[in-house]
């Protein structure tokens, strides 16, 4: 029987259950697609609440990957996983065949694909982004439409892609909201004429913080937040896009002309983690994601023997939550290992 | 009217582009408390005045904040300032300040100081 | 904006459109309305395109006016339909052509119902022939004849003896493109480029030299609206939404707005006239208004047709300017000629002219 543990993924979760794991004595492998690890932190500029720098929390996960036994398989996906008598047998797309115990997976989200709303004209007005675009824009450290200039008139769209049976997701991605403030915040700040508007359905702020953050935006920063789905976008003849929602609390339809429009993309189950589940039969719930064995105690367990789940490939998590997903479903491995001699 | 038997129905957008909002400036600046309502709408639900004319209070904020302002000197004097609605907001919004800024800052908008 | 991120919608949207013998069926009020349109269609398919087109005199409303002002109930409509399709089916054909966008809507919607409530097909079949000792079979292809002239707007380019720019500045002409509601808002699968950026006039459009404009209030409504149309009181409703359409495209200068739809070239071109008279607002270039054709005309103009025998003149808002730009020559006296010379009683209060 193999003591190695595969870890699919080197995001924050990935990282986090393969660094508890080698410190409690085990060989781990980590596949990993792109060409570093940190998952999504790569291209996020301050985290929320705290606003930390996203590059301490990527630092803290790169001293795992160099400073305990762990080796990282880069630039490589799981091309076939088997299972041979309580071992799994793992190639992946570079031809590596590696043998092992017990996989983690913790193959994370996808951002869902803003184009798909049709009506808001994402990949085809200028100046229509998402929140990842944004954040590349903080970290290049230039906020600037398509001509150069700096944006006056800014709208955040809450729910893009979350609670909307049209884009097929029923779930509340539950970090968009804070994401907004935040970034609501921080384009106040670094462009303090302009004007920053949220367009939520509901503000879902809660986790530790969020409530004050979202308090600092109104009162510091004097964000508008209007309450009313965007339900369309177009461009008028002077370039500013014009929006249309619902301001349900005056009870009226609203148009408004902004100069960039941000549009807050939800999670999603990783396309990575739609094919793991194919190929090792893990149940996926109405959300896509993995389904765990239990809701309540067993979060990092899947149906199949042996492999566990670590992150947001679960749901949606902030980083803290994968953190302690993370730690936990290395303590459910441990477990395993022991009480299968491994 | 006479010739074709109808006219042109008027748009109900709030035309954000072209309404005032100086009141609701006024009033941020003077008690930026204004700023932190959520329109949970307490304030309403618990308001004496609300219990017998079409008064609210948080809608009326939100009128104020968009710059519909028509209307609103008329049923802002609805308000008997009695400040129940103080005591139960969530927000810690000094309703009362309000009311008494938006009356203030409507009356020097007659007098063009605002 | 990105014309990139448009065709990537448009190949989400793309549906099979039939190429030969086509079973047509026309619409209730553009032969009144638009009286060379339908015409020119048959004229097109036929002797431009050589291709096989059937219709019967038997054929008869949708009863689609009916059916959305709450008068013909949808068990009357679906029979109605049905009958179409026997006289399809009895003619040999299997390619349906529709000339109306709320017949478009309708067949669709129906075919859907089928679909999904098999029972009601089932009892359609029984009504039919109890009424009529008619059967029908359900259309291989159905398609809207704005499609069809979509699908083959190349060869028309191919052909073309006008090409949609201003023959002075050499520019291509500002094109508002307008879709009827019914064409792919209910089911954006059954409308070529979808229900957001229908690709089907705008298709249209840039194979012809034009060029699209695309301004906020594109979605909207013409202003139809059946139930707020047909009570006199409730009609400032419908002037308001056409009269919202044309500001917000307004400061694009506008040359032509392009229609699919019976209904909207209708209300698109009477309510300027409307909106002239009460207000005196205006919507083109140099205080002019803006001709709204269908895309048969404007095929027709394209192809070098004389725009008298495409019938042109009989919108509200006249065409002159717009040819003018075009480049096409016409001879005004014959505007108002029947076939044969005579001379036929003016129309009063035409604009643009």
């Amino acid at each position: 029987m193999s003591k190695n543990v595969i870890v699919i993924g080197g995001g924050a979760a990935g990282i986090e259950a393969a660094g508890q794991l080698a410190m409690a004595g085990y060989p781990v492998i980590i596949i990993e697609k792109g060409q570093e690890i940190g998952g999504h932190l790569l291209d996020w500029y301050h985290l929320f609440p705290d606003r930390r720098n996203s590059v301490e929390v990527v630092s803290y996960l790169n001293d795992i990957a160099e400073n305990r036994n762990i080796s990282i398989l880069k630039n490589r996906q799981t091309e076939k996983i088997e299972r041979n008598k309580g071992n799994f047998h793992l190639r992946t797309s570079a031809g590596d065949e590696i043998e092992a115990g017990a996989i983690v997976v913790a193959t994370g989200f996808d951002l869902f694909r803003s184009e798909k709303k049709e009506e808001y004209g994402y990949g085809i007005y200028d100046n229509v982004i998402t929140s990842a675009d944004l954040e590349k824009m903080f970290r290049a450290g230039d906020i600037l439409l398509k001509n150069g200039k700096a944006p006056s008139k800014i709208g955040l769209v809450h729910c893009v892609g979350s609670r909307d049976e049209k884009s097929g997701n029923l779930y509340c991605s539950k970090l968009c909201c804070v994401t907004a403030v935040k970034q609501a915040i921080e384009l106040r700040e670094k462009l303090p004429s302009s004007k920053v508007f949220c367009f939520y359905m509901d503000m879902r702020m809660g986790g530790a913080h969020y409530e004050e953050l979202y308090l600092e935006a109104q009162e510091k920063h004097a964000v508008s937040f209007i309450r009313g789905k965007v339900s369309e976008v177009g461009v008028a003849h002077n370039g500013s896009l014009v929006i249309k929602a619902e301001d349900t609390l005056a009870g009226r339809p609203i148009r408004i002309e902004l100069d960039m429009l941000v549009l807050m993309a939800g999670m999603e189950m990783s396309e990575g983690g739609r094919k793991i589940s194919s190929d090792l039969h893990l149940s996926t719930g109405s959300n896509r994601f993995f389904s765990s064995i239990d809701n309540h105690y067993g979060s990092n367990l899947s149906n199949e023997n042996g492999v566990f789940y670590a992150g947001t490939c679960t749901a949606p998590m902030s980083i803290p939550e994968t953190i302690s997903h993370a730690r936990a479903a290395a303590t459910e491995v441990i477990r395993y290992m022991k009480n299968t001699g491994k | 009217m006479s010739r074709f038997g109808f006219t042109i129905t008027k748009a109900r957008f709030i035309d954000y582009e072209s309404n005032d909002r100086r009141i609701s400036e006024y009033i941020s600046e003077m008690e930026p408390s204004f700023l932190r309502c959520i329109e949970c709408g307490c304030c309403s639900a618990t308001c004496t005045a609300a219990g017998f004319t079409k008064f609210s209070l948080r809608e009326l904020n939100i009128l104020i904040k968009r710059g519909e302002n028509k209307e609103i000197n008329k049923t802002i004097r609805k308000c008997m300032l009695c400040g129940k609605c103080t005591l139960v907001c969530p927000r810690g919004v000094n309703t009362r300040n309000v009311i008494t800024l938006a009356k203030e800052a409507y009356q020097k908008a007659e007098n063009h100081a605002v | 904006m990105n014309k990139e991120g448009k065709k990537k919608i448009w190949s989400d949207y793309q549906k099979e459109i039939a190429d030969d013998h086509f079973f047509y069926v026309r619409s209730c009020i553009r032969q009144s309305f638009f009286p060379g349109s339908e015409q020119f269609f048959l004229n097109l398919m036929r002797n431009v395109l050589k291709k096989d087109v059937y219709e019967n005199p038997a054929h008869t409303t949708c009863t689609g006016i009916g059916y959305h002002s709450d008068i013909v109930p949808s068990a009357t409509i679906m029979t109605v339909i049905a009958r179409h399709f026997a006289l399809m089916k009895e003619a040999g054909y299997k390619n349906i052509a529709i000339s109306c966008v709320t017949s478009f809507g309708l067949y669709t919607e129906i075919l859907e119902t089928w679909k999904h409530f098999p029972s009601e097909l089932a009892k359609t079949r029984e009504y039919l022939y109890k009424a009529t000792g008619r059967e029908f079979d359900i259309p291989e292809n159905l398609a809207h004849t704005s499609d069809i002239i979509y699908k083959f707007r190349d060869e028309i380019a191919a052909r073309a003896k006008v090409l949609l720019v201003n023959k002075e500045t050499g520019e291509p002409l500002n094109i508002v493109e307008h879709i009827g509601c019914h064409y792919a808002k209910m089911f954006p699968k059954s409308g070529i480029g979808g229900a957001e950026f229908p690709h089907v006039l705008s298709g249209m459009i840039d194979a012809w030299g034009g060029k699209v404009i695309d301004y906020p209030e594109r979605r909207h409504c013409c202003g139809f609206g059946f139930r707020q149309y047909l009570v006199q009181a409730n009609r400032g409703y419908s002037v308001a939404n056409t009269a919202k359409k044309f500001s917000s495209m307004k400061p694009f200068k506008p040359d032509l707005v392009l229609t699919n739809c019976p209904g909207c070239s209708m209300f698109m071109d009477r309510w300027q006239y409307t909106i002239k008279e009460m207000e005196g607002l205006t919507y083109g270039v140099n205080g002019e208004s803006v001709p709204v054709l269908t895309y048969e005309e404007l095929a027709g103009l394209v192809l070098g047709f004389n725009p008298w025998d495409l019938g042109i003149q009989y919108h509200m808002v006249q065409s002159e300017p717009l040819l003018r730009k075009l480049g096409i020559e016409f001879d005004p006296g014959d505007k108002f000629k029947t076939k044969d010379g005579h001379q036929m009683p003016l129309p009063q209060n035409l604009i643009n002219v």
